[in-house]
């Protein structure tokens, strides 16, 4: 037995050191590229949200100087905050990205989808999402979920199976062992890949700053006219807010999250740049979900429902 | 988006950066009795990495139950069917940080029937975390634990001897244990054990030192992940670089450009190093490394890179770019494997091989013997193996592969089998022999008559 008495093999010392990111970075390079050469129609989810410009900006990386084999998919709710849209098709054109845009909106217009009495959208983007997989016959469908997020996803795989209908089923996903990923499917069937599954919320921020990646503006502290509910600050627009019961006031805010706007709430904050968001993030006593999103919160088992029925 | 990809960096490394933390991967592996949930929910939340929400979800739920204490154990169970039985199914992955390390800890359930969990966890470990219960020491489920780390070659074993509490901290108790498991461990090949005294419930050595057990000098459970050496010395294994992709722009600026696309698996890279690549035996120098956009003259695993070479020959996906001592392709595999589907794996079976970046059919030849894996004796008769067996095989492939021995490279000397119906994955290898097993002679049948 030994006593541990360690000499710190860490980035100071050891010249072969790699840091946390360096080590996370080429883990997501990796599978990215091992998708290019196992699949025929791969697709990146890009909402215009922090994870998924970050899954681009890895991609960019990984095919330098050759442009990302892949296309762009965006279900849009039809309650996106216009920054974040400006920001997505900015993105699109500089580096000359294919996109595909479901639109919650048609699905609600031809009655294949029924608003909700509480006007909140997300859980309507699955139907849109199964349908874009299926019409355009996507056979790897690239998400920026971390298994850090909710305890639903600690067991999600980097790939992840899904059959003819979109659904999860925790019994049937295959052991991942090594860096060996198993992407053999049936025609039908497709495999959601999830490049940032040992990242956290913390590790993407860092990465962010350290790559200096644009966001979009609503990550940052600014003025915003907000009301309150469920304990969080709502945008008002006309998805549904405000109620007669609920007031206006003008506040200084920020976006932890960027998803639909009727369950996506804004923390008070004056974080103006990304060393100030970092700092309010690691004091932070609450997670990047618990705090925002209101559809997380539905009841202890909610992600896992959600992802059986083929949803992120 | 900036469309430039170059970070600012320090000189000599094109990935470096001066205030950055290692990442340490490691697995937990004990029995639903020893406490290894609140082993784990101690870790967390006495490392600040358990956030108020997350706390008050707990809270809430324990009062739910009627128990006094927030339940540590429900940080971590997930899924709806594992609260209702009280057990984990799966191997959930846990992630938290210190000022001083990133970790990723693979949370391996100990029960009988989930062997191919632990191997499964422990594959991407660099350290595992065995649990035993003071109150019982050493019992089969923990040899087994530590076979099956010895078996995936996780680098540093840690013997976390729980609910000291329960024993009165006696040391003579610990002492023991720790003799006991120690020597156990060395008969596997095992050297680098570190046994600490816990009580994951009272909260002793696991962050905070216990005031209760002056006779340990060690480290606490966090301070041992947040010292013990990460990674392995690149330079002293020679360089393994599976091809992943071509990247061929063919077109603009870059028009002639052709990299080949891929991770380190193990050692240094540098320019103008002289390489083979295999199978096809063909010789030639790097060219250029470009990490992920930047020109660099030496890179080293896990980096993701892509190599350009002096030569324009015939390399594509699956091809392995070696320097040094380079592996001889073969089409006769020796692995020891861990069996993972309940379809069983049987002789005569037609089979997909991936190892590396490389996908060819194969067939179950000869399942040679099984191995036990709480005496390690040979089990002979083996016409098939189920779930969660490990065993000996012989393997025949259509094609031929550059095998490292897993002994030497875990890298490239892991492969899986996939069944080419419908690409459920059923079989974990490690090519070469594994550890010292014991040839047993079978028992004989009485003649009673």
């Amino acid at each position: 037995m030994t006593t541990a008495t360690h000499t710190l093999l860490d980035t100071q010392e050891n010249p072969y050191a790699l840091s946390h990111l360096d080590a996370l970075e080429a883990e997501s390079v990796h599978i990215f590229r091992e998708v290019a050469g196992e699949f025929e129609r791969p697709v990146i989810l890009f909402s215009g949200g922090k994870d998924s410009i970050v899954m681009l900006h890895l991609a960019l990386k990984a095919f330098w100087p050759a442009p990302v084999p892949f296309s762009l998919l965006h279900v849009d709710t039809g309650h996106n905050f216009p920054e974040v849209i400006a920001y997505r098709d900015r993105v699109v054109a500089e580096h000359n990205l294919r996109l595909h845009v479901a639109h919650v909106q048609d699905f609600i217009d031809d009655g294949r989808l029924r608003e909700r009495p509480d006007g909140t959208r997300n859980p309507l983007q699955t139907v849109p999402l199964l349908d874009a997989i299926e019409t355009n016959r996507f056979d790897a469908v690239f998400g920026g979920g971390r298994r850090d997020e909710e305890k639903a996803r600690a067991k999600e795989r980097v790939f992840s199976l899904r059959d003819e209908f979109g659904a999860w089923d925790p019994r049937r996903q295959r052991p991942e062992l090594w860096s060996l990923y198993n992407g053999k499917h049936a025609v039908g069937e497709h495999v959601r890949v999830f490049p940032l599954s040992n990242w956290t919320e913390l590790d993407v921020w860092q990465y962010i700053e350290r790559e200096k990646i644009e966001l979009p503006e609503i990550y940052y502290a600014h003025e915003r006219d907000v009301f309150a509910r469920n304990g969080m600050w709502l945008t008002a627009g006309d998805w549904g807010g405000p109620k007669e019961t609920e007031t206006v006031e003008r506040r200084l805010v920020r976006y932890r999250t960027v998803g639909d706007m009727s369950c996506t709430g804004a923390v008070d904050s004056d974080a103006v740049s990304i060393a100030d968001v970092i700092t309010e993030i690691a004091a932070s006593r609450l997670t990047e979900r618990g705090a925002t999103r209101a559809d997380d919160k539905m009841s202890e088992a909610a992600m896992e429902d959600r992802k059986r029925e083929g949803y992120f | 988006m900036s469309t430039d990809l170059q970070a600012d960096s320090t000189a000599d490394n094109p990935f470096g950066e001066a205030s950055a933390t290692a990442l340490l991967r490691f697995a937990t592996a004990g029995s639903v009795d020893d406490g290894k949930s609140t082993l784990v929910g101690r870790l967390l939340h006495d490392s600040k990495s358990v956030l108020a929400d997350q706390l008050e979800a707990v809270e809430h739920a324990s009062r739910n139950r009627g128990q006094e204490a927030p339940d540590l154990a429900l940080l971590t169970d997930g899924l709806r069917a594992e609260r209702e039985q009280g057990i984990t199914i799966d191997v959930a992955y846990r992630y938290f940080a210190t000022p001083r390390r990133r970790f990723i800890l693979a949370d391996t359930p100990g029960h009988v029937q989930y062997t191919r969990n632990m191997v499964t966890g422990a594959s991407t470990a660099e350290l595992a975390v065995v649990l035993v219960d003071a109150r019982n020491g050493v019992v089969e489920q923990t040899r087994r634990h530590a076979a099956v780390a010895a078996l995936l070659r996780v680098p540093h074993l840690v013997l976390a001897v729980n609910k000291m509490d329960l024993v009165e901290y006696a040391e003579p108790v610990f002492a023991a244990i720790a003799a006991e498991f120690t020597a156990y461990a060395a008969s596997l090949g095992v050297e680098d054990v570190v046994a600490i005294p816990i009580s994951a419930l009272a909260g002793d050595n696991v962050v905070e030192p216990s005031a209760h057990m002056d006779w340990y000098g060690g480290p606490t459970l966090l301070e041992h992940l947040e010292t013990v050496p990460v990674g392995s010395d690149p330079s002293e294994e020679p360089a393994r670089f599976p091809v992943q992709y071509v990247i061929r722009p063919q077109s603009g600026e870059h028009r002639d450009y052709r990299g080949y696309a891929g991770q380190l698996a193990s050692g240094v890279l540098r320019t103008g190093d002289a390489v083979t690549v295999l199978p096809s035996g063909h010789t030639t120098t790097v060219a250029g490394i470009d990490a992920l956009g930047k020109e660099t003259d030496i890179a080293w695993a896990p980096q993701s890179i892509t190599v350009r070479l002096a030569e324009d020959i015939d390399i594509s996906r699956g091809d392995l770019i070696a320097a040094g001592q380079a592996p001889t392709p073969t089409k006769d595999v020796v692995a020891t494997v861990c069996h993972l589907h309940e379809r069983p794996l049987r002789v005569g079976d037609k089979v997909l091989l991936k190892h590396t970046t490389r996908t060819v059919r194969a067939l179950v030849k000869e399942i040679t013997y099984r191995i036990d894996i709480d005496s390690l004796e040979q089990r002979s008769g083996a016409d098939g193996l189920s779930v969660n067996d490990i065993g000996h095989v012989l393997l025949r492939t259509a094609e031929p592969l550059a095998l490292d021995h897993y002994t030497d490279n875990r890298r490239t000397g892991s492969f899986l089998l996939i069944d080419p119906a419908d690409g459920t994955t059923l079989t974990a290898g490690m090519a070469g022999e594994s550890f010292e097993t014991v040839r047993t002679t079978e028992p004989l049948e009485e003649d009673w008559v």
